[in-house]
């Protein structure tokens, strides 16, 4: 029964992770960069959804939404401002230190506003959840809602990769971004829009691992940042089912290693999982797939 | 072209004789021109995790050395105090401590986390210089000599908890959830299941999390669920028991909770539904709500120049300023001693003198810096903390 439980739990955290994975990944994916300011875009939208909730007084819906948009803002505002002017810059270090940049930025910025003080999230879910084989085994209405919404961002985002026009193009300029161009393909606006999804996502995940550890620091998105990076290179990065696959798994692995091998070891695990994977297959768990695509 | 050289040297190092002689002189003007006052200085965190506790640091000895300085001073002498944030961390107290020598610190009241602390006793037996913490409580955060404490240590909040609940028989199956990164944690924990062995009550599960794992207590809570304890011990800061409070809430899981002096503060966090708290037991050598005048008129000033309710850590930090008022007067020190002449001669008094304070009665200290006084527990109850009565 405690497996059942552990297991749950450990869904609910990979669901999370994988969230945040489908940023890294569709950044990656598009304009071959990592955004290591992404963890940080999570704590920025756990913060907002705080303040409207707490301050504005607004319906916890509501919140996520106002976070959402100004998530999705700030993500398109970062690329063009920090990341676009390098993207043709000789080496692709120059980019990925100023994406190290702009997420201390980040973190120092709302360190000034918010404070260093932890401040207590009001959970946006007010269910109970159920309690199944007579009390023995409880499943929190966060876990529940957070695989849901998990697994419904992950339909969505297939359908709209897959089906849509918007989505083609990105497709199109992952593939090969000068061929794409040639096409008639906005390649810039293609860009934008990757940063805005994978922007408004962060928030949702921002929202989501707040609700379910209720606490919000400065520092809140830095280490499921870092995991959920880990989860998109695990699961191949620039593969979307990738990303969610290795969140899952991830999640999984830290929570059933924290149960049966060691607490404190959970994330020794983790990475320790991580390179052997690695080893075995260099480009993760789906990236080959991407690789012969392209 | 050698000559040149040579010529070129020697000017090199008699500017440098004089410059470092033109620096010695400087520092004597400093120490005589401030030699009319006694210069403590505080170290804390009153930004980060643990800002509650700096806060109430600063603010506590800030009050103890307004009343002293109204009443006279110490020998006659007034004092000057000087705070310095550490966000509760080991480089950023190292810089603090360096800060306030520079301002010209003679004794030091800090700093007030325990890692911390144990990085700079090492400065400050180096220095030489007398060092009382308000509230780091790892063995090794006095180790030498010139260091004392006002609080207990970790040891002996161990094996106090385990004695309360234990001769109280508040349970006897009990779990621990504690923080393996950090010594306060692991060191009470450690005493607290010697201790525990010992007078029969049964360890179910002992628990870990670390610094960067300090969010998800889910495995941890369904272990001590399944190994049906009965309380669960939580010798950690009131940050991380506040999430675990969350989370068994979620999990259907309603155990006793017992924590030591970390768990204060829980009640003054911000948008923390107080009503999780509630039975929640822990040590404290201090609460607002005791009866006697000296809290009560203690309580009242901190409220009035504060604006809140004092912590343990305020009436540690006040009474560490009255401490070292009893011992500097013992020993009869004036501010124009060196700092390791004042700390020779106070070391040597704080072991001779008796303390009625805040924290405690008839409190002294022995040479390795622990102070001998009684615990209390309070209980939560009512968004509230009360004394629990000892039987």
């Amino acid at each position: 029964m405690s497996f059942i439980s552990y297991f749950i739990n450990g869904l609910s955290l990979g669901s999370v992770y994988a969230i945040i994975a489908l940023g890294y990944t569709m950044v990656y994916g598009i304009a071959k960069m990592l955004n290591f300011a992404h963890g940080d875009v999570i704590m920025v939208g756990a913060y907002v959804s705080l303040l409207s909730m707490t301050q504005a007084g607004v319906s916890p819906m509501i919140a996520i939404l106002i976070s959402m948009v100004v998530c999705t803002v700030l993500g398109v505002l970062v690329e063009k401002i920090a990341y676009r002017p390098l993207r043709n810059a000789s080496s692709s270090l120059a980019v990925l230190i100023t994406a190290i940049g702009v997420s201390y930025l980040l973190q120092n910025i709302a360190l000034l506003v918010f404070g260093a003080n932890a401040q207590t999230f009001p959970s946006v879910v007010k269910w109970e959840g159920v309690a199944l084989a007579g009390g023995k085994l409880k499943i929190s209405g966060e876990t529940i809602i957070t695989i849901a919404v998990c697994i419904v961002i992950m339909i969505l985002l297939m359908l709209f990769v897959q089906k849509t026009k918007p989505g083609q193009a990105m497709r199109a300029v992952s593939e090969d971004r000068g061929a794409a161009q040639l096409m008639g393909i906005n390649v810039n606006s293609t860009i934008s829009l990757t940063f805005a999804i994978g922007s408004g996502l962060a928030a949702v995940a921002g929202v989501l691992l707040c609700s379910a550890y209720p606490s919000v620091t400065p520092y809140t998105g830095a280490m499921p940042g870092i995991k959920a990076f880990v989860a998109a290179v695990f699961g191949g990065i620039g593969s979307i089912p990738g990303a969610f696959i290795g969140g899952l798994l991830l999640g999984i692995i830290e929570i059933l290693g924290k149960a049966y091998i060691s607490s404190q070891m959970a994330d020794a695990i983790v990475f320790a999982v991580l390179i052997i994977v690695l080893l075995v297959k260099p480009t993760g768990l789906l990236g080959k797939k991407i690789q012969e695509k392209v | 072209m050698k000559m040149i050289k040579r010529v070129g040297s020697i000017a090199l190092a008699a500017a440098m004789v004089v410059s470092l002689a033109a620096c010695g002189g400087n520092s004597d003007k400093k120490e005589s021109a401030s030699s009319d006052t006694f210069k403590i200085g505080g170290i804390g965190p009153t930004t980060g995790d643990a800002a509650i506790y700096g806060t109430a640091v600063q603010n506590g000895a800030q009050l103890a050395v307004d009343e002293i300085n109204e009443a006279g001073g110490i020998n006659g002498k007034q004092i000057e105090y000087k705070f310095e944030d550490d966000q509760s961390d080991s480089e950023k107290a190292l810089n603090a401590y360096n800060n306030l020598k520079d301002w010209g610190m003679q004794m030091l009241v800090g700093t007030v986390t325990s890692t911390p602390c144990t990085s700079v006793v090492e400065e400050t037996q180096a220095d030489n210089m007398f060092q009382l913490t308000p509230s780091a409580t790892a063995e090794n955060s006095i180790q030498y000599e010139n260091a004392f404490r006002m609080c207990f240590s970790d040891p002996n909040q161990g094996t106090a908890s385990a004695d309360y609940i234990a001769d109280n028989g508040i349970a006897t199956k009990v779990a621990v959830i504690y923080n393996s990164s950090d010594t306060y944690s692991t060191g009470i924990y450690q005493k607290f299941a010697e201790e525990a062995d010992a007078k029969g009550l049964e360890v179910v599960a002992a628990e870990a999390f670390t610094a960067d794992q300090n969010k998800d207590f889910s495995v941890q809570i369904q272990k001590a669920k399944d190994a049906g304890a009965e309380l669960v011990f939580l010798p950690i800061y009131y940050q991380e028991a506040s999430l675990i409070l969350a989370q068994a809430k979620k999990a259907d899981f309603t155990p006793k909770y017992f924590g030591c002096d970390g768990m204060d503060g829980l009640l003054a966090l911000e948008g923390f539904d107080t009503s999780l708290a509630e039975g929640v037991m822990f040590l404290t050598p201090f609460t607002a709500d005791a009866e006697d005048e000296a809290t009560q008129t203690f309580v009242n000033d901190y409220k009035e120049k504060f604006g809140e309710t004092p912590i343990q850590f305020a009436a540690d930090a006040y009474d560490c300023v009255y401490v070292i008022k009893a011992a500097a007067e013992k020993a009869g020190i004036t501010p124009d001693m060196s700092v390791s002449d004042i700390c020779d001669a106070v070391k040597g008094a704080m072991t001779e003198i008796t303390y009625d304070g805040l924290t405690g009665k008839q409190i002294t200290w022995g040479a390795d810096g622990e102070p001998t006084k009684l615990p209390t527990v309070v209980v939560v109850e009512g968004g509230k903390y009360k004394v629990l009565e000892e039987n």
